[in-house]
């Protein structure tokens, strides 16, 4: 399995932001894509999950499923967290499961995983940051999708949950998955380096 | 329809649905303000009951689509704001499948509860039985129609990144043709010179157009409005 971006061009706000991007990731292998504030790490995440549509170029996954698109074979991990303050932590994760399909194991094993086994009955509007962090990246083990497209995925995690990360990553790429993930700091695990330079046209 | 795309319809239906039931969901808000407007109006009028039954159908109308225009500021922009509507894009279910299913879940939990209460409130402003039943059902028939013109101004307000009393300022004049065939219906079929049949047939092909069209458009304008 091996994602593909090639070309990408993407306008945002009128201004340039990717000119013709164009990345490899490979099964079991993890990039990091790198650069400063505003070079366009998360447009190029965005785009690759097909959120935004970029203006030329396309990303695809090969070989490739003619009934799922890109999208429906990723996981996206943005800034924000994709939680309701009103439900419980269980009931969260069980939405996006169900949602999200494939059914992969249990919530509770995931929930396990990331550190969440106890609190699986608490709304999810009492959780700390890192807490919520901790949740969305349950998602990523309870659903199994095998490209992750990580948007600062250490963000708002203490020590325990960044090695605890990097044990979820590192399970994920040994089983054949691969990750993308947009970071200022190292990722801890082995990974290629995607640097984005300033667009041109950029300040 | 795929296996996988009917069951992220039906889990956003249960999720909406689910907390909407919470403390804060708003379920119950949209039947207090209805309660409130069309306690108001006779006080407003004065004691004169016979105005009152006269114009008991077109008061319910009003509160009714005033109360439903209440919770569609978060129908769209709870999702978009936390990054649920990223996640929701990406899923196997089209956005407009999606779309239908919140529609779907606020209409259960704010036009139904409206249409139950509606015969109850007639009875506030001096309707007879058969009054309040009419009233109930254009409201049956009419309340989906607000909620799907609604959806297209709660996806538009989030596109444009706006929120608040823009999608009121957008829906509002959209539902005139749902009140107007919705009051001339119930009126009609309390005693009056159109039949019953003309106005409430209009009103349900408003509404099913509304059903049709309003996830689509929505959608679009999601769509849109991230590139």
């Amino acid at each position: 399995m091996i994602l593909r971006a090639s070309g990408l061009v993407c306008h945002r706000g009128g201004r340039l932001v990717l000119d013709g991007v164009s990345l490899d990731v490979a099964g079991g292998g993890a990039v990091a894509v790198t650069g400063r504030n505003g070079a366009g790490k998360s447009t190029l995440l965005r785009v690759i999950a097909g959120l935004i549509r970029p203006d030329a170029g396309a990303a695809v996954l090969e070989p490739s499923d003619p009934d799922r698109s890109v999208a429906e074979q990723a996981h996206y991990l943005g800034h924000r967290d994709p939680l309701k303050p009103a439900l419980t932590v269980r009931e969260n994760l069980d939405f996006w499961r169900a949602f999200l399909g494939r059914e992969d194991g249990g919530s509770e094993a995931a929930l396990e995983r990331v550190g969440l086994g106890d609190l699986a009955g608490l709304p999810a509007g009492y959780l700390s940051a890192g807490q919520r962090r901790r949740l969305s990246l349950a998602r990523l083990l309870a659903v199994r999708r095998p490209v992750w497209l990580l948007d600062e995925p250490a963000s708002a995690l203490d020590a325990a949950g960044q090695e605890m990360l990097r044990r979820v990553m590192t399970a994920h790429l040994e089983g054949g998955g691969l990750i993308l993930a947009a970071t200022h700091g190292p990722l801890g695990i082995p990974a290629g380096e995607f640097h984005l330079g300033a667009p041109a046209g950029g300040p | 329809m795929s296996g996988r795309a009917k069951s992220g319809f039906a889990a956003l239906l249960v999720r909406d649905l689910r907390l909407a039931a919470r403390v804060g969901g708003g379920a119950l808000t949209g039947v207090l303000f209805f309660l409130i407007v069309v306690t108001l109006i006779p006080f407003a009028l004065g004691p004169d009951m016979v105005l009152l039954a006269r114009i008991g159908p077109a008061i319910l109308w009003l509160g009714a689509l005033l109360a439903s225009l209440l919770a569609l500021d978060r129908l769209v922009a709870s999702d978009a704001e936390d990054g649920s509507l990223d996640l929701i894009r990406m899923g196997s279910a089209p956005l407009e499948l999606a779309l239908a299913a919140k529609a779907a879940a606020h209409w259960l939990a704010t036009g139904l509860p409206l249409v139950a209460v509606a015969p109850l409130l007639g009875l506030l402003l001096n309707l007879d039985g058969r009054a309040a039943g009419a009233v109930a059902l254009t409201l049956l028939a009419g309340t989906p129609a607000l909620t799907c013109i609604g959806l297209i101004g709660a996806a538009l307000a989030v596109a444009l990144r706006r929120g608040g009393l823009l999608t009121a300022v957008l829906v509002l004049p959209l539902t005139v043709p749902v009140l107007i065939f919705g009051v001339s219906a119930a009126n009609a079929a309390i005693g009056g010179t159109v039949p019953f049949g003309a106005p409430f047939a209009i009103l349900c092909a408003l509404s099913l157009v509304a059903i049709v069209t309003g996830p689509v458009a929505a959608a679009a304008a999601l769509r849109h409005g991230d590139d």
